[in-house]
């Protein structure tokens, strides 16, 4: 069996551009403010929690795939650039890279650009639009970006997904196929996005952004974070709703102790949380809801949930963090983090 | 558990095809597509689902949908209200179900590629948005049906089994993907069984994209012709059932193909141009014979992306003739878009089973609107319909942002 360590981290969030940042709003506790979105039609705004604009503006961004590019693709590129922090290539032999995005909403700033001047007028519909409303349009601009990705998919799906993503990263880390996988769960925010999470829980405030794990199967490579198990996808069904889904998913997972965490996915809206809050009841450790503070980021909140447990850990915080995806519509699944011993990290 | 990954013994088990569901604009089911697909039909024509009017281009290859679906374990009423996508998706895996003889289940992996999921539905959820903004009648059903992981769920519940659902969007190579990580899963012992496959419903969004791309052929696709002006869109969805040959065997189930090589790679060249020498498309076919153990001289026939574009046909053609060598004189290679148009996500799985139906049915689809070869392409462009006697059968697919996949597939006796 292959075991799999996080080597790094990295996130953009309401909170700012960086890990940093996101810990720190965590660590505070507070939900960050609200901005008013305006809601073409409507007396009153959506309010959302956005990403602020990044100061100073990282040079990355006048790569030449990313100077037109959606919003959701600086969040990418960001998260995956911080995450991958001081890999360099190695002298003999440049690293492989593998690179899944996983999404839910994907590039709605442009799509519904894009979408508006076809109805407008098609025959001047721009052109530049058009391709980066495409899903895999994150993906296609990073992996020019890093130069050196072997291997890229695209998954789309409710955020548990981003767990999908770390399953399939983990095996072609497994199969020898890189060196390195990059998991990247990342949404954008617009007035339309925030109108349609309106209208399944008025309470639920959207927001944008994206995090990312490095995953490795070197040991010295590590930032003191071992994945230790994923379950299965409890998909829902007719007959197996999510809190169903949710007690299965808990169900594979250790009980858990005092020492540990658990990263969940609550945010104040009662209807949305009740299978999750049912699920992890019994939780005997402390627990971490990055939803509350930073907002309904769908895919991103996946992944900023995981970067902030295997966050806690590369900071001793804790000793295990287990990882509570229960998704809005397809799928719960959890995982589960451990802090490397010292030892364990100094073999290679 | 999705991680650790199950212990396996042996060599990975050998992966075959025991049903397929097909849906183009060549009609629903084997039957209709093979005699299509033998005959080299061209299906284009204008399209009526949405108003191109104001469109450069204005001709597409819309499926005829039958009115009603197969009954399945859908209730009728949701059934009648399925969306377009999921409608074709459905028609072609309830035909794939019925083929394979699998009973119901709850540790069937459902995986998929599409480009746009039910698109169709999130373009009415704008317009409603924009245009009855205090009307909220509907919207929340569009929101949530628009979403490809929903119609997914639909099929599963459907044909009565469960298990994990993996969207994959990687554009226009989705479909291939979509078999391509299925035939892993079975391999590394993830799953004794997997349905997988593509597809995608023709939307005013996408066909105005290609349009504003000035990518869409005024008159009809023409893959590989030394005049050809672009691409045509058109619709459709492949369902295929893989398991391991051992389990195939097992339950004497027939045989369609074997599944034996798969390659993936990424073309960071462009977001919409692959690499002029089609570097990841070489790389994927190169992929794909490794794993197989097979050499391009044992290839019989090349079912290529070949969407008809400037671009991706000399890249591709390009990637041909390096793989192929000296064996591409003796290559036929054809691209089947030239009669149902471009099916983006699901042009993979679709082209797949074609790649079946050469296996099975001993022929090779022409391109009967080919005019002037281009010189580019080293190997011999299937012209007429013709009998042929295929082993080893590939297919490329090449995607929108870079993301190639080939499959490789083995005549079963």
């Amino acid at each position: 069996m292959s075991r799999v360590f996080v080597r790094g981290l990295g996130a953009v969030s309401p909170a700012g551009w960086g890990v940093p940042a996101l810990r720190a709003a965590l660590a505070a506790g507070v939900p960050l403010p609200l901005r008013p979105t305006e809601r073409p039609g409507w007396d009153q705004p959506l309010n959302a929690r956005l990403v602020p604009d990044p100061s100073p503006r990282p040079a990355f961004l006048a790569h030449a795939r990313l100077r037109r590019a959606s919003p959701i693709t600086h969040y990418v590129a960001a998260a995956a650039l911080e995450a991958l922090g001081h890999i360099l290539p190695n002298p003999a032999r440049t690293p492989r890279l593998g690179l899944i995005v996983c999404l839910q909403s994907g590039c709605v700033q442009y799509s519904y650009r894009f979408f508006k001047e076809v109805l407008e007028a098609p025959a001047t519909a721009s052109p530049l639009l058009f391709p980066e409303t495409v899903f895999a349009a994150p993906a296609s601009h990073i992996s020019a970006l890093l130069g050196n990705v072997s291997l890229v998919s695209t998954l789309v799906g409710d955020p548990a997904v981003f767990l999908q993503g770390v399953a399939q990263v983990a095996d072609w880390l497994a199969e020898g196929r890189v060196d390195f996988g990059l998991v990247v769960g990342a949404e954008e925010a617009n007035w339309l996005r925030a109108d349609a999470i309106w209208h399944f829980d008025h309470g639920c405030v959207p927001s944008a952004g994206a995090g990312c794990v490095c995953l490795s199967l070197e040991p010295a490579a590590s930032a003191g974070v071992e994945l230790t198990a994923l379950t299965d996808a409890q998909t829902y069904l007719s007959n197996r709703n999510r809190s169903d889904a949710a007690q299965l998913m808990r169900s594979q997972l250790p009980a858990g102790s005092a020492n540990e965490l658990l990263c969940d996915g609550l945010q104040g809206c009662r209807r949305l949380d009740a299978p999750e809050l049912a699920a992890w009841e019994d939780w005997p450790g402390s627990s971490l809801s990055p939803k509350r503070v930073l907002g309904e980021g769908l895919m991103a909140a996946s992944a900023w949930q995981c970067v902030a447990a295997c966050d806690a850990l590369v900071r001793g915080d804790f000793i295990a963090a287990t990882l509570s995806l229960v998704g809005c519509n397809q799928q719960a699944i959890g995982a589960r983090f451990v802090r490397q011993s010292d030892q364990i990290r100094g073999q290679s | 558990m999705l991680f650790p990954r199950p212990l396996q013994n042996g060599p990975p088990p050998r992966v075959v095809v025991t049903g397929a569901g097909i849906v183009t604009a060549y009609g629903s089911g084997w039957k209709v597509n093979a005699d299509g697909f033998r005959a080299g039909r061209t299906t284009f024509r204008p399209v009526t689902l949405f108003d191109v009017s104001r469109q450069r281009s204005k001709l597409a290859a819309e499926a005829n949908l039958p009115d009603t679906l197969p009954a399945t374990r859908l209730p009728a009423r949701q059934a009648s209200r399925l969306d377009r996508a999921s409608r074709i998706l459905l028609l072609a895996a309830h035909e794939a179900w019925g083929q394979s003889g699998w009973e119901p289940s709850e540790d069937l992996p459902l995986v998929l590629g599409t480009t746009s999921g039910g698109m169709l539905l999130g373009e009415e959820y704008f317009k409603r948005a924009v245009n009855s903004p205090r009307s909220h009648r509907g919207q929340p059903t569009r929101a949530l049906h628009y979403q490809p992981q929903t119609q997914g769920r639909i099929i599963a519940e459907a044909l009565g089994f469960s298990g994990p659902i993996i969207i994959i969007a990687n554009a226009c190579a989705s479909g291939g993907n979509a078999l391509g990580l299925a035939w892993e899963m079975i391999r590394a012992g993830r799953a004794g069984r997997v349905m997988a496959g593509g597809y995608d419903a023709l939307t005013q969004l996408v066909f105005a994209g290609f349009d504003a791309l000035q990518s869409i052929s005024p008159g009809g696709c023409r893959p590989f012709d030394a005049h050809r002006d672009g691409l045509s869109i058109g619709e459709g969805a492949a369902i295929v059932t893989l398991e391991s040959l051992d389990s195939a065997s097992r339950r004497g189930a027939e045989i369609l193909g074997e599944l034996i090589g798969y390659g993936s790679t990424m073309d960071g060249h462009h977001l919409t141009q692959p690499h002029p020498e089609g570097v990841a498309g070489l790389a994927a076919m190169q992929c794909a014979c490794a794993v197989a153990q097979v050499n391009p001289e044992d290839i019989d026939y090349v079912n290529a992306h070949g969407t008809g574009t400037p671009l991706n046909d000399s890249s591709e053609a390009a990637a041909i003739n390096r793989w192929a060598g000296s064996h591409a004189a003796a290559l036929p290679v054809s691209s089947t878009k030239a009669g149902i148009g471009h099916l983006l996500g699901g042009a993979g799985a679709v082209e797949a089973v074609v790649c079946l139906m050469v296996l099975r049915e001993r022929w090779l689809p022409p391109e009967t609107t080919l005019e002037t070869p281009d010189p580019i392409c080293r190997f011999p462009l299937v012209r007429q319909p013709c009998d042929a006697r295929c082993e080893l059968v590939l297919s490329n697919s090449i995607g929108f942002g870079g993301a190639n996949a080939t499959l490789l597939f083995r005549r079963y006796s």
